[in-house]
């Protein structure tokens, strides 16, 4: 290993600028925060942070794709300079949403935890290595599961904060420890020596427990089922701006370090389920996940009347849509999953935004607490019937094009000659039964009268110019993919 | 011709225009919306006059969309995509027409409205598969709001129903395309280059593509037994949108059929041919009879529309050239007269005496107190029973003519549907209309104490450009069939007859 230390100092440019933007905005608000408003504190903070976030991302854009670092441990191929990018336009979209739509207390501490949670997910983007994988995972996720249990106000928020943790540190156990065994099996934690080791080893029974315990805590962080139970409790508790970067860009980032875990690490043991003669391998059992969590999404979100637990439930099915996409990374490119995948951060972050600028004035937690809101707000109301619909798949929004895209890499594995071609029919006839439970929420926003109670919603200028240009990246990118696939 | 793509960009644009001006002013909303939709029309006039029809699709744009897909912006026009955009136009304006007195939410209403029938313009000028299902489904979501916004009889339940019976349809579409993508060995959406493809899958693959695409489609044209969606859809769906569904929506599904799923997949013609037949006939016999016991009726047209769109997939599956030509027809006679109906009995009618009951309307002697609107239902009337002078009548002969080419008992069974079209609409007609003033069945209703609002003129201009158009077609159907006839002479066309007729 090489250890030349410049071009890694350049490389981790962004995640440096990142975690001194972080320590500047608690500085400044130790300083000069103690006389003022805490909306002024979020205001500044949050300034601070989205600074920080143009910074890192006019590095990630410089620094281009720099190929492998520090003697491969992070690789900055095409595929993780996008999904720093994705990373960082989507918490920049949190960190505004934050600073116009939520009333947390220690709001300089929020933005500067918000700050590292976005810094360890972008080195899970690049991580060739599974100690930095690990490092990167866990600085992002114990970030988060303090952004979930921010707000301590709600008895809410506490607890989706400590059912993320405690589900989240067992998954991390068992991270840990199947990386522990695959360094036993193979003696290195680099992906491309486990990758030749791996090439020249039977599947042994002590590689399965490997494969199923890193497999586990990827269904976790992807919210998959059977592996989703905290996904609606902590969607529901956390404030609108911590769900939204959990949902979206800290998705994006896990699905880039897994496919690449999964792909350039363990592809000799991937297995086969494109034929109808199953070849061992984590394939199967991913597969397996996939129908699990389309089912489980789909069918689980007919009940909801939450709006938040909806959005959680249509969040488990989209990562069965996303799984068939990381299935179909190895021929067809990691285009359409991290299409899919930023795209899909989008529009929920959108959603969240506007549920958090409707709990800014009042409650937004039923589905019907959203009655009306094309009088209450004309400006939420057309901003959610693009995300809404963009997450439902119909064109010309984006989220149509990521489905479609990840559906046909999913098809052209093999048509219907096998178990993938037959979970890609069912994925794309349940999107019909998506289309409903989104129309409930839709109907309720678009065309019902509002409650005899409910005021109009005064939606401040940063969080409406947030979403506006959520909604309209949403419209362009979805008539011009390629302006993403060609990123990749 | 080359300004056909035209409609699609004026149609979104009178959509953002008509949105925004609704926040200012409702009449200029409305303003808007008839502008664009007359322009849209005056586009597919001029684009009609200066077209002389040849076999294959006429290349309108073609430039490279989304090339790691192999998709392309490919828009095309032949005789029927141009018959059938005629058509839109025509409805379309005279919908707008016949919304004139949406007060509520209007620019939210004709952003909709117009949207929709940018959809529409765009699924008849795509020559790419992927094109053709975006602008589809760009179609069917402004339906629900429509609907659920603005409808009347349990609305919601029947917005509902509508967009996912056509959602659950275009996803089994979209199935069928991206298995036939995903095993074509070129790396392309373009009809033609599905069609070439298509010869090289085994004769499995294309009957299980060709059903997923085609009954996909069918489900919007009303093929039994998937047409419950329609009558509680176009009751629900006020005036406007209903003429569009009954009028133009449907059409969306019979042209989907035959341009992608009949002429891509022709060897899955030939073996679903009789069940789709069979299908059709049934629909027709059976929308037919229930609409003769309706007591509701919008519901009587509701079931007429699903009985007529039976003719228009006999037609289809019967897979010769005149049935196809008369299928074609059919499509835009039914477009124009059920858009006639829907207006009389939603809007003329139902407007002023606020009621549907046929039992309720017999009382009231319509014909003195409307009579432009007895008229015109009258006119439409004939029309929809198939009378000489109308354009139902060329439209439903050839197609009958066509199938007995290729199976006399389909032929015989269908025309047993055309007695049954004329019983329940002399029936409505009578009840509606030509009722009694009898006092001994007497309602409240019956000594209707206000007078009725006079016919106002925006409804007696969308009527007579209706009634114009099925009298015209009635009386020159060649006008039409030199554009469609030519157009199934192209190879693609050719070569489904001869794989798809025994």
């Amino acid at each position: 290993m090489s250890s030349d230390f410049l071009p890694l100092a350049r490389a981790l440019m962004p995640e440096a600028t990142l975690i001194l933007g972080a320590l500047i905005a608690l500085a400044i608000d130790l300083i000069a925060g103690r006389n003022s408003t805490n909306e002024q504190r979020l205001r500044t903070a949050a300034t601070l942070g989205s600074f920080a976030i143009v910074v890192a991302l006019y590095h990630t854009l410089r620094n281009g794709a720099l190929g492998p670092v520090y003697g491969g441990v992070f690789l900055f191929d095409r595929f993780a300079v996008a999904t720093r990018i994705g990373v960082l336009v989507l918490a920049q979209l949190a960190i505004v949403l934050a600073s116009g739509t939520s009333k947390v207390r220690n709001a300089a501490e929020y933005i500067a935890i918000m700050l590292l949670a976005t810094s360890g997910l972008l080195v899970m983007a690049a991580a060739q290595q599974l100690l930095i994988a690990f490092l990167g995972l866990e600085l992002a996720s114990l970030s988060l599961y303090i952004l979930a249990g921010f707000d301590k106000s709600r008895r809410e928020s506490a607890e989706a904060g400590l059912k993320y943790f405690l589900l989240g540190a067992m998954s991390a156990a068992f991270l840990l420890f199947g990386f522990s065994l695959l360094y036993g099996l193979t003696g290195s934690i680099e992906l491309s020596i486990i990758a030749r080791q791996l090439a020249s080893q039977p599947m042994t029974p002590l590689l399965v427990v490997a494969l199923v315990m890193i497999l586990v805590a990827f269904g976790f962080k992807t919210a998959a089922a059977p592996f989703h139970l905290w996904a609606p409790d902590v969607y529901q508790g956390a404030p609108a701006a911590s769900a939204a970067l959990i949902a979206s860009a800290s998705k994006l980032a896990g699905l880039t370090l897994f496919a690449r875990l999964l792909w350039a690490g363990f592809w000799p043991a991937a297995g086969s389920a494109a034929r109808m003669d199953i070849l061992p391998g984590w394939v199967p059992v991913v597969a397996v996940i996939a129908l699990a969590s389309l089912l489980v999404g789909n069918i689980g979100a007919l009940a909801q009347t939450n709006v938040r637990r909806l959005l959680a439930y249509s969040a488990i099915a989209h990562a069965g849509a996303l799984l068939l996409g990381l299935l179909a990374t190895r021929r067809a490119g990691p285009g359409p999953l991290f299409y899919y995948a930023a795209t899909y951060g989008l529009a929920t972050v959108g959603a969240f935004g506007v549920i958090g600028a409707i709990e800014r004035q009042g409650r937004c937690e039923q589905i019907s607490d959203l009655a009306g809101l094309h009088r209450r707000s004309p400006l939420l109301a057309l901003c959610l019937f693009v995300f809404v619909l963009s997450l439902a798949g119909i064109p010309p929004l984006a989220g149509f094009f990521g489905k479609f895209g990840v559906f046909a890499a999913a098809l052209e594995l093999n048509g219907l000659g096998g178990y993938i071609g037959w979970l890609t029919m069912l994925a794309i006839l349940l999107s019909a039964v998506a289309l409903y439970y989104y129309l409930t929420m839709l109907k309720q926003a678009l065309v019902l009268p509002p409650a005899s109670d409910a005021t109009p919603i005064k939606v401040s200028g940063e969080a409406a110019a947030a979403l506006l240009l959520a909604a309209a990246l949403l419209i362009v990118l979805g008539i011009f993919p390629s302006a993403v696939l060609r990123l990749i | 011709m080359n300004a056909l793509p035209c409609t699609i960009y004026v149609s979104f644009l009178g959509a953002v225009l008509a949105w925004a001006a609704g926040r200012l002013s409702a009449m200029a909303a409305r303003w808007i919306a008839l502008v664009t939709a007359i322009t849209g029309l005056g586009l597919a006039l001029h684009a009609a006059s200066g077209f002389v029809s040849g076999p294959g699709l006429q290349t309108l744009v073609d430039s490279a969309w989304i090339p790691e897909v192999g998709v392309r912006y490919h828009l095309a026009a032949d005789g029927i995509s141009l018959t059938l955009i005629v058509l839109t136009g025509l409805a379309a304006t005279a919908g707008i027409l016949f919304s004139w007195n949406i007060e509520q939410r209007v620019g939210d209403f004709f952003a909709l409205y117009l949207a929709l029938i940018g959809g529409v313009y765009g699924v008849f000028l795509s020559a790419d598969a992927f094109v053709f299902f975006v602008f589809y489904e760009i179609a069917i979501v402004p339906k629900y709001f429509l609907i659920a916004n603005w409808g009347s009889t349990n609305r919601e339940y029947g917005a509902m129903k509508l967009v996912l019976y056509s959602f659950a349809g275009s996803s089994l579409v979209l199935a069928g395309l991206l298995w036939a993508y995903a095993i074509s060995p070129v790396h392309s959406f373009a009809l033609s280059d599905l069609a070439a493809a298509a010869t090289h899958f085994t004769v499995g693959q294309q009957i299980g593509i060709f059903a997923f695409v085609f009954f996909g489609f069918a489900v919007l044209a009303g093929l039994f037994p998937f047409h419950t969606w329609a009558p509680t859809g176009h009751v629900a769906a006020p005036t406007g949108a209903s003429m569009l569904l009954a009028g133009v929506v449907m059409k969306l599904g019979a042209y989907g059929c035959l341009r992608v799923a009949m002429a891509t997949f022709p060897a899955g013609l030939a073996f679903w041919q009789p069940t789709i037949a069979w299908l059709a006939i049934i629909g027709i016999l059976y929308a037919g009879l229930i609409a003769l016991v309706q007591d509701d009726f919008k519901f009587v047209i509701g079931y007429s529309s699903v009985s007529h769109m039976g003719f228009v997939l006999l037609g289809l599956a019967a897979a010769n050239v005149q049935a196809i030509s008369g299928a074609v027809l059919q499509m835009f006679s039914h477009g124009v007269i059920a858009g006639l109906l829907f207006a009389v009995v939603g809007r003329m009618v139902y407007e002023r005496t606020h009621t549907r009951q046929l039992a309720d309307l017999r009382t009231m002697p319509l014909h003195r107190l409307l009579p432009f609107a007895a008229l015109t239902f009258v006119l439409a009337g004939m029309a929809s029973m198939g009378m000489p002078g109308f354009s139902g009548f060329p439209a439903e002969l050839a197609i009958l003519i066509g199938t007995w080419k290729t199976s006399p008992l389909w032929a015989t069974c269908a025309a047993a549907g055309v007695l049954v079209a004329a019983a329940f609409t002399l029936r409505v007609i009578h009840l509606s209309f030509f009722g009694t003033t009898d006092h001994s069945h007497s309602h409240v209703v019956a000594h209707t104490p206000h007078p009725m609002p006079r016919i106002t003129w925006p409804e007696r201009l969308g009527a007579l450009l209706l009634v114009g158009a099925t009298v015209f077609i009635g009386l020159k159907p060649d006008h039409l069939l030199a554009w469609i006839t030519p157009a199934l002479q192209s190879p693609i066309f050719q070569a489904m007859m001869h794989g798809g007729a025994q």
